[in-house]
């Protein structure tokens, strides 16, 4: 069988399954749709909520950006694990105490007003629909490699398959879709990495074997690693060159972001008990550390084996040469992916041989020259993105394995893409259409609205997707920063402070709005290339980038709140007592069942 | 009676603003914790502990990587485990 078949078997029956969870538990009744009845167990919730943010820019794309960058990418380590810890401490019990459906709700009731509620509405569309965009470009890369189709053809099957199990299965279809979702997805993320760190350190645990003895060599892998990579004029890869100031900032604008994402945030409307909300945000965490203490080891090792590939006899012997690439089997995904278009090599000096170094770096510039290796770097592309789902087939292993790595790289996308298509459609009909438009909307015609709202988003979604703002993780971690200055520090005053209506009100609108301008300043307008003033490498301020931003927005959020809600009249009593009532679990249960 | 009635709740007040101020204490604590391992250890503090190896490189390094995944683990099982023992201590459970 080749590995084409092989791969079409694995996407093949793993999509099977989740369709098949997906009408196995269609919703009825609109309790349903949105919250799974509330029956679902923390470890379950967890697992589903782990599946659901685990996107494409987790499995598909972190690694890579450590690869290449090292420490200075730790910040996506720390901000998409670190901002379940705000999740757990200060939203996840209060919320679901709160007892009701999505986030907009919470924010028009706690501030009492209905333009709240539809501020709320707006910064959540804008920030899921920019991470939609994300996914659907990470589903466009995978579907084109692993179905051997064009990017276009791609995106446009995973859009069908999205649309499928999201607006027939609803909420309770999804959770269910989502646990066999994160089991093919982690499965397909650590088996690579098992096999690879037994290769490498002869330790079965990647995380273990990344701090461990390079086995063929008997130094410590990090060691290696630094030395191999500063002699081809690389910095170092454990050592700190980025700007602190802006890692700091980016760190915690995913931080915020994470415990502002709407999509994540409902997960814990369905858990049936304060107590389980508070343990749910621990079991999600448990099942994303076991990707995320596997990113950083997969992310050496595959920098590691790519530089061996590309120096066969050491960085000082001779670089490999071209009839090597074409010949031998185990450079075989080197052709492969250079199909795609994400990978290239030329020999530019007509050596016959390809050296990789970085020839801005002048001491390997002269050390190459020297070595009659030429001035330039021949390998001249390589697509950070590519990084995972090619590592497989860079340490030469089995061809199932890469299949269960193509069905795991999709799982990832298509899970968060259907969660976060879920929390806009809720938006849309549950906040906008029966919260503000039509009051009296039937049960049959709300779930129709939700529907309609899907198949709208899906839509614009895909279109984006096919002319993205940027890779995937980059588009992802704008989504982040727009979530974190706009929805996390509303739902905050909403529980910790006294704010009052117009404070909320002009704290989410001008959080959003600084964000955004910075965005498109920096992005682009609407996303639309060429209409930036601004690049990412000489920002407007100072050294904050554009993807930083979102910490900055949250903390005017929090300013422009405080200071209209001291000028404009105190809360009315009865939401006082709400606040104190959302503060303790006892009575959750009534609240839950008044649905 | 009815003096009886408002002493009950004006003691539910108390439990209730003791309650929280105990969760703040906690919350407040653990932010610390949070704060400390990750832009702490892991970034601004790292020359400090570029003395302290780790295979093939320095402590912060590891936290920045992996050890501050681990201390976030642990803050919210603690968290967890804190919350829903002080609920039952105040009476404030679900049950």
């Amino acid at each position: 069988m080749d590995q084409f078949t092989i791969n079409l078997l694995f996407v093949g029956a793993s999509f099977a399954l989740y369709i098949g969870i997906a009408i196995w538990a269609r919703a009825g009744s609109t309790s349903e749709f949105y919250a799974a009845g509330r029956g679902v167990h923390p470890v379950t919730n967890g697992m589903a909520t782990a599946a659901d943010w685990m996107s494409a820019a987790s499995f598909i794309s972190m690694a890579g950006l450590i690869a290449f960058t090292g420490y200075d990418n730790s910040s996506f380590l720390m901000g998409w694990t670190g901002g379940y810890v705000l999740l757990a401490l200060l939203l996840a019990p209060y919320l679901r105490k709160f007892g009701k459906f999505t986030v907009s709700e919470f924010i028009g009731d706690r501030f009492y007003s209905p333009t709240a509620r539809l501020v709320a509405v707006i910064c959540l569309i804008v920030a899921s629909t920019t991470y939609v965009i994300g996914q659907m470009t990470g589903v466009g890369v995978a579907f084109g490699r692993f179905l051997e189709v064009s990017n276009t053809t791609g995106l446009l099957i995973g859009a069908c398959v999205v649309f499928a199990y999201a607006v027939f299965g609803g909420m309770k279809g999804v959770t269910y879709t989502q646990v066999a979702q994160y089991v093919v997805l982690i499965m397909a993320y650590t088996i690579p990495a098992i096999f690879i760190s037994l290769q490498l350190t002869g330790n079965p645990i990647p995380a273990l074997g990344l701090f461990g003895d390079h086995a063929a060599s008997g130094e410590p892998l990090l060691q290696k690693l630094d030395a191999i990579v500063a002699e081809l004029g690389f910095n170092e890869y454990t050592a700190h060159h980025a700007d602190t100031f802006n890692m700091v900032l980016f760190t915690l604008s995913l931080m915020i972001g994470t415990a502002g994402l709407p999509h994540v945030i409902m997960r814990f409307f369905t858990v049936p008990k304060v107590a389980d909300a508070r343990w749910s945000a621990g079991w999600a965490l448990v099942f994303i550390a076991l990707l995320y203490l596997t990113a950083p080891a997969v992310g050496a090792m595959a920098r590691l084996n790519i530089t061996e590939m590309m120096w066969p006899n050491g960085t000082s012997g001779e670089p490999v040469s071209v009839e090597m690439i074409e010949s031998e089997p185990r450079y075989d995904w080197m052709a492969t992916w250079q199909k795609t278009g994400l990978l290239g090599w030329e020999d530019k000096n007509g050596d016959g041989r390809i050296a990789y170094f970085n020839d801005k770096d002048a001491d390997a510039k002269a050390a190459a020259e020297a070595a009659g290796w030429g001035s330039e770097n021949e390998l001249t592309k390589f697509n950070r993105d590519i990084l995972v789902l090619a590592n497989p087939e860079i340490a030469n292993l089995p061809s199932w394995v890469i299949g269960l790595v193509a069905a795991g790289g999709l799982a990832a996308a298509l899970s968060t893409a259907a969660g976060l298509l879920l929390a806009i459609s809720s938006a849309v009909s549950h906040d906008l259409m029966k919260g503000q438009l039509t009051p009296n909307i039937s049960e049959k015609n709300e779930l129709l609205s939700a529907r309609i709202a899907m198949a709208v988003a899906i839509a614009v979604a895909t279109y984006l997707g096919l002319n993205p703002p940027g890779f995937a993780a980059q588009t992802v971690a704008l989504a982040f920063g727009l979530a974190a200055a706009s929805i996390f520090p509303a739902l905050m005053m909403g529980i910790f402070t006294k704010v009052n209506n117009k404070g909320a009100v002009a704290g989410m609108l001008s959080g959003l709005g600084v964000t955004l301008i910075y965005i498109f300043l920096h992005k682009g307008w609407f996303f639309i290339p060429d209409t930036n003033s601004f690049t990412d490498a000489d920002p407007l301020l100072g050294t904050i980038k554009s993807t930083s931003f979102g910490a900055i927005g949250a903390m005017v959020n929090f300013a422009v709140a405080f200071t209209v809600s001291k000028m404009t009249a105190p809360i009315p009593t009865e939401i006082e007592e709400l606040v104190e009532s959302v503060r303790i679990p006892r009575g959750a249960g009534a609240a839950a069942a008044d649905h | 009676m009815a003096d009886h009635t408002s002493q009950e709740a004006q003691s539910a007040e108390t439990t209730d603003k003791g309650y929280w101020a105990a969760n703040m204490r906690i919350i407040y604590i653990s932010l610390v914790i949070w704060a400390v391992v990750s832009f702490g250890f892991g970034i601004l503090l790292r020359p400090m502990l570029a003395g302290i190896q780790v295979g093939g490189t320095d402590l912060g390094f590891w936290f920045a990587q992996q050890g501050s995944i681990l201390v976030f683990l642990g803050l919210i099982f603690f968290y967890a485990w804190r919350m829903n023992k002080l609920d039952r201590e105040y009476g404030v459970d679900e049950e």
